[in-house]
């Protein structure tokens, strides 16, 4: 299992000061890593120093086998989206935008990635639909599709079950693991669902402000901080 | 009047050069407005075209106070500058997108009508503000360069946003994942600002600084009433926008209505018409 990436003593945050320090993990191939962590903590500022979109203040963060912008990035919905006038195919290939560099439309190759990924997404009946009558869930299938687009080895999703109800929120969780399992997609999953994390993730980072936790799910549910963050969520310890 | 009467009277205006210029000129920047018109409105930016013909009036006025004879000089980078400032996509800004747009625009307009006021040009200043906001005769006194220059501008607009529609898509739909998987969401946003400043500095001309809004919005708004898809949207609003300036500079030559807010009302029945559609289709699919 390589190391895809790895994280040395970072610092994140902007001008006005630092938001979470002292961040030391690394993710391998294949591996479901759940960042768990309140409001405030640090999250999405984690999110954008992975993507690249906010260098870290001091430290590392080191990618291996996965070059610059090659992370399929699930992200929170904008209001801009909810009443956007797009088919869902032409969502889904506008994932596809970076490998096109200058080139001015689509090619062959391109097009089929995207009719693939939404086959394997299930959504290819809805390609020609319009993306803002789609339920909840189904629009994020189509965005989740639109990151596979982009990159097939890492996925980064930013609350992916926010809004959904709870039978979509399952069968997303379900898809999530099915990509990891069956695709050996390494998934990157910010979440304050802790249900989830233990059910689904294989390693938790726990932060809040710097690094509280991180190990295997397993050694979370042993740990201090994992105990607390448990009660205090209300999670039954199903795997506990 | 018969209907033969107004066909003449049609014929007989289209054989003047003046009258083919301003509907050579008044399509091709109804085609323009109406590509980005989509854009904009979705991203939240449809008064843009409002705060950024005001503040080419402004400029306008600073041109004329210095002496300028070609006020180009001055309109044309101010106003792609104010664009650039008020498209840029910073989320750390202190004064948020309306906000700005809105202190832009009125700020513009008074410090525009100031200066006209402070050292008038003519002694009919209230005559000049008018033309200049509502559209002037300025349409039907195009020179042959002025056609030219501006079939290049709308040709390159329109080049542009064709050559980039797929990004222009992507930034518009989702700024942060455009940028998280490599694309310059920034350099698009640039480009969507400064072609935005040609076209309402070019606009301007046609239907003055008070109804641009109306030449960007309206077809978008119509289009996005009833097709689902982008390409579809920009594609009909397209026509649509051709079809209202095309009637609508043809009405005012029939019945000597101004010519900008002639077209600026046959974009709205156009809306009007489009919302029946839409409400009609929906019922059908419910039953």
């Amino acid at each position: 299992m390589g190391i895809q990436l790895e994280c040395k003593n970072a610092a994140l945050g902007y001008e006005s000061g630092i938001v979470v320090k002292d961040l030391n993990f690394i993710v391998s191939e294949g591996d479901y890593l759940c960042i768990l962590g309140e409001n405030g903590s640090g999250k999405s500022t984690l999110v954008r120093a992975l993507l690249g979109l906010k260098p870290q203040i001091s430290g590392e963060i080191q990618f291996h086998e996965i070059g610059k912008n090659q992370i399929g990035y699930l992200p929170q919905q904008t209001l801009v989206q909810r009443d956007f006038p797009a088919s869902v195919r032409e969502i889904v290939q506008s994932g596809c935008l970076n490998r096109c560099g200058l080139r001015p439309f689509f090619n062959q190759e391109e097009k089929k990635l995207a009719s693939d990924m939404m086959e394997k997404l299930e959504i290819t009946h809805l390609a020609k639909r319009c993306y803002r009558e789609l339920s909840g869930g189904q629009q994020q299938r189509v965005l989740l599709a639109r990151a596979l687009c982009a990159a097939q080895k890492m996925l980064l999703l930013d609350e992916p079950v926010t809004g959904l109800d709870p039978k979509a929120m399952n069968e997303m969780y379900e898809l999530i693991a099915r990509l990891n399992r069956e695709d050996n997609i390494t998934v990157i999953m910010v979440s304050h669902d802790m249900n989830a994390a233990v059910k689904y993730a294989s390693h938790i980072l726990h932060i809040g402000g710097r690094q509280l936790f991180f190990g295997t799910k397993t050694d979370y549910l042993r740990s201090k901080v994992g105990q607390a963050f448990l009660e205090a969520s209300g999670a039954g310890g199903e795997e506990s | 009047m018969t209907d033969m009467s107004l066909l003449d009277t049609l014929i007989y205006y289209f054989k003047y050069p003046f009258v083919q210029y301003a509907m050579i000129v008044g399509l091709l920047i109804a085609l323009c407005s109406s590509l980005l018109g989509v854009t904009l409105v979705l991203k939240r930016f449809s008064f843009i075209g409002d705060g950024l013909s005001h503040v080419a009036f402004g400029a306008m006025a600073i041109s004329g106070v210095v002496g300028l004879t070609n006020d180009m000089l001055i309109v044309l980078p101010v106003t792609v500058i104010s664009a650039v400032l008020l498209l840029r996509t910073g989320q750390n800004t202190k004064i948020k997108g309306d906000a700005a747009v809105a202190m832009i625009s009125v700020g513009a307009l008074a410090m525009g009508y100031l200066l006209m006021n402070l050292f008038p040009k003519s002694s009919n200043i209230s005559s000049d503000v008018c033309s200049t906001l509502f559209g002037s005769t300025s349409i039907l006194t195009l020179t042959l360069p002025e056609v030219w220059l501006c079939v290049i501008m709308a040709l390159i607009v329109i080049a542009v946003f064709l050559i980039f529609y797929h990004k222009i898509f992507a930034v518009t739909f989702d700024e942060n994942f455009a940028n998280a998987t490599g694309v310059n969401a920034g350099g698009y946003n640039l480009l969507i600002a400064i072609i935005t400043a040609l076209i309402i500095v070019l606009a301007m001309n046609l239907v003055g600084s008070l109804l641009i809004s109306a030449l960007i919005i309206f077809p978008a708004l119509s289009a996005m009433r009833v097709f689902k898809s982008f390409r579809s949207v920009i594609i009909c609003s397209a026509v649509i926008s051709v079809i209202c300036a095309a009637t609508g500079i043809i009405l005012s030559i029939l019945f000597s209505t101004p010519v900008g807010s002639t077209i600026v009302a046959a974009d709205i029945l156009i809306f009007f018409i489009f919302c029946v559609i839409s409400s009609v289709t929906a019922r059908r699919k419910l039953a």
